[in-house]
């Protein structure tokens, strides 16, 4: 992209047109990203509302479909309120850290073979870093709160990333244990062929694990104890409004979307064709699967009722975790033989 | 042992949770029963209780005679009358006063009304603006009745079957 940028604005210094060309691109990633954020919390509300009988939004707009902006605008203009005694500088800081990370994590996403922000070889790496690192913001809110009900959301989370930060990585070793790489696009690869080659099926306990450990990292239904609205009235973000409420508001739902990106190319293939007669291998794969499974967020908020807190714990430490690394010694053996298409 | 293993089978091929999806994916094909409400609503019955009126004979005479039968009945005390002689010899009310923040909307005044004068009509629309509108005054209450006659006689002869 610099070599074809370059030639007409010579009298521009070459670090700048870096500069420039990055930030493009930034923006080509982000500004699509925050427009599916914005439909996908409309996508809720309509989903939701019609498993419960009901139309959801549509006053804004035809069908209701304005009805994110009108949203967005209303966040805008709402005053910022800093409780008393909380920690100022804390309070503003926490929502930008539970979005930038949201937002850092998508730099390694490959959306094909050739379109990545940056191919890094540590992507698995770096994406289980950058999720984690959300988590702070939820527990540097709650703390700066000042607040009870904020305090407790935040406890409740931190002790919850915890369980189910280790279910997460174990389900990702097992991924890197068949692609043999930590590079997104090369995870990808190592599943072409088939839709038989796609990694859920040697690693299906896994698969299951790594969408449920995700479901809890982005605080989604049924594992939002750490917002627990009948509970503890909004938990760690009770004290926010405006935009501030609105950073983290979006932070969550990017969380959403880059976990279902990333079981669907961690697990699915990605962008590889599941019917290769019917298309070939294309980014509109990537994005139908990607769909799926946020969808199955939705429908899972919909229909499962909260979890107890200490029934959060039972499933992540006695459940998830064992049977992941019961299912990391079969994939041993497994890679030890040879078996199936996918060790081969 | 059977039912260890039973139970096992059960939590990890979530079958539980695949039935529960199941009902919210069958009922996201449903028919949906929101009534768009400003454009679209839901039938009133004929013995809706909403903003009270009063009522007048077809003569163009008032039907209440001042009895108070409303003003005892009331449970909320919503409800002020007082009385004088007209010049015909009749007993008229001077001022017939109901509170609408104080009503519940109970409809015991107009089972008590000997003549069918306070009635409630079927408006539940309506909104106050400044302080004392709520309290409706026999002017008020008249005008409302002559306005609203034809569904109000309606209305009661609907029910008068059933009581």
């Amino acid at each position: 992209m610099i070599e074809t940028l370059a030639p007409y604005v010579p009298w521009l210094p070459e670090e700048l047109l870096y500069l420039i060309v990055t930030l493009i691109k930034v923006m080509v990633i982000l500004i699509p990203l925050f427009v599916i954020v914005a439909y996908y919390t409309y996508a809720e509300r309509k989903i939701i509302g019609y498993m419960q009988i009901r139309i959801g939004p549509n006053r804004v707009g035809p069908k209701g479909l304005f009805q994110p902006f009108a949203d967005m605008f209303k966040l805008m203009f709402k005053e910022i309120i800093i409780p008393t005694n909380a920690n100022k500088y804390l309070f503003i800081i926490a929502p930008v850290l539970a979005f930038a990370p949201a937002m850092g994590a998508w730099a390694v996403i490959p959306f094909n073979d050739t379109l990545v922000f940056s191919n890094i070889n540590a992507g698995l790496l770096y994406i289980l870093a950058m999720t984690s690192l959300g988590v702070y913001g939820v527990i540097i809110a709650g703390w700066a709160s000042n607040s009870k009900y904020a305090l407790l959301g935040a406890m409740r989370s931190a002790a919850q990333i915890v369980a189910y930060e280790i279910a997460m990585g174990f389900a990702l070793v097992g991924v890197l244990m068949a692609g043999g790489s930590l590079n997104l696009g090369d995870i990808v690869n190592a599943q072409a062929g088939s839709m038989y080659n796609w990694f859920f099926i040697p690693l299906f306990p896994l698969f299951i694990v790594y969408f449920i450990a995700g479901l809890a990292e982005t605080n989604r239904a049924p594992f939002d104890v750490a917002e627990g609205e009948s509970e503890i009235v909004a938990g760690f973000h009770v004290e926010y409004s405006g935009m501030t409420f609105a950073v983290f508001f979006l932070g969550e739902y990017a969380n959403m979307i880059l976990i279902s990106m990333l079981t669907a190319l961690l697990f699915l293939g990605g962008w590889l064709s599941p019917f290769p007669s019917l298309m070939g291998d294309s980014i509109l794969w990537l994005f139908l699967k990607t769909g799926f499974f946020m969808l199955l967020f939705l429908w899972f908020r919909a229909t499962f009722p909260r979890y107890r807190y200490d029934q959060i714990m039972r499933l992540g430490w006695k459940v998830l975790i064992p049977v992941t690394i019961v299912w990391l010694v079969v994939e041993g053996i497994f890679v030890y033989y040879n078996v199936g298409p996918w060790f081969a | 042992m059977i039912k260890t293993i039973k139970y096992y089978l059960k939590s990890y091929l979530f079958l539980e949770l695949l039935k529960g999806l199941s009902v919210t994916g069958g009922y996201f094909f449903k028919k949906k029963f929101t009534i768009q409400y400003p454009e679209q609503k839901t039938p009133i019955s004929p013995r809706f209780r909403g903003l009270h009126a009063l009522r007048r004979y077809a003569n163009g005479e008032e039907r209440c005679i001042a009895c108070k039968l409303c003003e005892a009945v009331c449970p909320a005390l919503a409800i002020t009358i007082e009385s004088e002689q007209r010049e015909d010899g009749t007993r008229r009310t001077t001022k017939y006063d109901i509170d609408l923040f104080k009503c519940i909307y109970c409809g015991f005044c107009e089972e008590a009304c000997p003549v069918d004068s306070i009635v409630e009509t079927n408006i539940f629309e309506y909104h106050f603006e400044n302080r004392g509108e709520n309290i409706m005054t026999k002017e008020k209450l008249l005008e409302i009745g002559d306005r609203y006659e034809a569904q109000l006689a309606a209305d009661k002869s609907a029910d008068a079957p059933y009581r």
